[in-house]
């Protein structure tokens, strides 16, 4: 059972909020709903399918269907971090194609900012029935270092410099300023991100991204609603997920989930990495666009070092322009969730309605890529990949 | 020492882990073993990873690695050295490297195991320069 062609993309919505303390967490959901539900040109009513994850307060989609006032046929609060939400496209699609639904709401939100989080330095304890807390936990694991420990092991096997992790900032930089919601609009070089301050070995400040509330959302509809709509049409052509886990302790950190994920979603769109145009990569931190780069075959393992430079990353400079929003190193990553933010913004490339400044001309396929949990221990890995219609 | 300092969050042991603990109390660092599959595994578990069967078997290790990755954490009240640290029985272990020049640390470099006290329970692993 294939998605390719049967569901469409028909709204997408990104809070221009980045602090949000005069806002509740169920308030942010139900005005993404709202923004993507307007630039489809939908309704509440519409919606019979509703995707959240482990961002929704209370008991998840039970507690925002009451606040929203939804009434459902299908719900899946599938819930693997970051990535949720790229996921949720897939499964979306794939409820519309069995006939579970026909307007799927995703909505994702959060205060992380407005709370004072110290998300990639401080530990958190995911509690005691948490298989691994007891073995990770007393060594302080926070977000950063568990990444930073894949940086290390790739600069080992591969000679990685923080230069070349460097150019994937300077790219998102690039993108940032025309960004007029963008937390970060300074353009900034090489030297800016490696004089940086340390954070975690070898990760500076200008390798990690920002903290920030907000949130958005997505609806995806069966065709025929789609073709009623006046926006321009995005259809879901694949999609591929993959948990990537400690495997027993035979510990590898130079690859991702992005290696099974990809291939399906290639597989299932009928496209090879050659065909994008334009690439939304998750980017909690340098190193994580990097490898995932290496692992959907964009080049090969052990060269994303040298993919990255030199601008390639650029819209109108280089070969693969990606995060054209400034992604979540510049521009947004609510909740400390940034897989949601990476479909709108490939939503936008695809329908034209990115900023002229970094547009990609002819932008008929493109690919989204969420990275959810962590590089360092378990994470999922989600990719999709659209088509203008 | 810069560990030394660190407040070290106590482990709570489970009823399948209870044995790693006591062993660490004292000093002695054990890994579980599959007898159906062969293969050794961590964390442990009482369920083989890799083949599913349950006949798994605690086994003492030597204590002694090779430093797979590693990251000091600068924005922490007491930097500090996270690792992954592979025992020379094969599995990879999330450690401290520990009682060393923080910024001498290599990925590659060989260590052993000492265990270091925690805030109110069992002492845990940690590596340092062997």
């Amino acid at each position: 059972m294939s998605i390719n062609g049967k569901a469409y993309i028909a709204g997408v919505y990104e809070h221009p909020t980045r602090k949000a303390d005069d806002k509740s967490l169920a308030q942010l959901h139900a005005e993404v709903a709202k923004g993507a539900l307007e630039d489809a040109g939908l309704t509440k009513a519409d919606v019979d399918g509703y995707f959240c994850a482990g961002d929704a307060p209370g008991l998840g989609g039970l507690s925002m269907a009451d606040y929203m006032g939804l009434k459902l046929r299908h719900i899946d609060t599938t819930e693997t971090g970051g990535s949720s939400y790229v996921i949720h496209v897939t499964h979306a699609a794939q409820a519309i194609v069995a006939g579970k639904c026909n307007v799927a709401l995703i909505t994702l939100a959060g205060r992380p900012r407005s709370e004072g989080m110290a998300t990639g330095t401080a530990p958190r304890n995911a509690g005691a029935n948490t298989p691994d807390v007891a073995f990770e936990f007393p060594f302080a694991p926070a977000t950063a270092n568990m990444y930073a420990m894949a940086a290390m092991r790739h600069m080992h096997e591969f000679g990685t410099t923080s230069a070349q992790l460097a150019w994937i900032k300077v790219a998102a930089s690039h993108h940032a300023q025309h960004n007029p919601h963008a937390m970060l609009r300074d353009v900034v070089t090489v030297e800016d991100v490696v004089n940086s301050p340390m954070i975690t070995d070898p990760l500076h400040r200008l390798d990690c991204c920002v903290i920030s509330d907000g949130g958005g959302a997505i609806i995806v509809a069966r065709p025929e609603v789609a073709k009623s709509l006046k926006r321009p049409r995005v259809k879901v052509l694949g999609g591929g997920e993959a948990v990537k886990h400690q495997m027993g302790g035979k510990i590898d950190l130079t690859y991702t989930g992005a290696r099974w994920s990809g291939p399906d979603a290639f597989a299932e769109a009928g496209v090879t990495p050659a065909d994008i145009k334009y690439a939304s990569i998750y980017d909690s931190f340098t190193i994580t666009v990097l490898i995932t780069l290496e692992d959907l075959g964009f080049c090969a393992k052990g060269q994303g070092g040298k993919f990255v430079s030199d601008g390639n990353l650029i819209s109108g400079v280089g070969k693969l322009p990606f995060n054209t929003d400034g992604g979540g190193l510049c521009n947004n990553h609510p909740a400390n969730r940034g897989g949601l933010t990476k479909v709108v913004e490939a939503v936008r490339q695809l329908r034209g309605e990115a900023h002229p400044k970094v547009q990609v001309k002819n932008c008929g396929i493109a690919l989204a890529h969420g990275t959810g949990g962590s590089l360092g221990t378990r994470h999922g890995s989600a990719t999709v990949i659209m088509g203008r219609d | 020492m810069a560990t030394a300092e660190r407040k070290i969050d106590a482990p709570a042991p489970a009823p399948e882990t209870k044995a790693f603990w006591d062993a660490a109390s004292a000093g002695r660092l054990v890994i579980k073993r599959c007898a159906a599959c062969g293969e050794s595994h961590y964390y442990p578990r009482s369920i083989c990873p890799f083949c599913g069967s349950d006949k798994t078997e605690w086994r003492d290790v030597s204590g002694r690695g090779t430093i797979y990755t590693y990251s000091v954490m600068r924005r922490a009240p007491v930097p500090y050295a996270i690792a992954y640290v592979t025992l020379e029985e094969g599995v990879t272990m999330m450690t401290n490297i520990v009682d060393c020049d923080l910024n001498a640390i290599r990925v590659g470099q060989k260590v052993r195991v000492v265990f270091k006290p925690t805030d109110g329970g069992p002492p845990v692993p940690m590596f340092t320069p062997a």
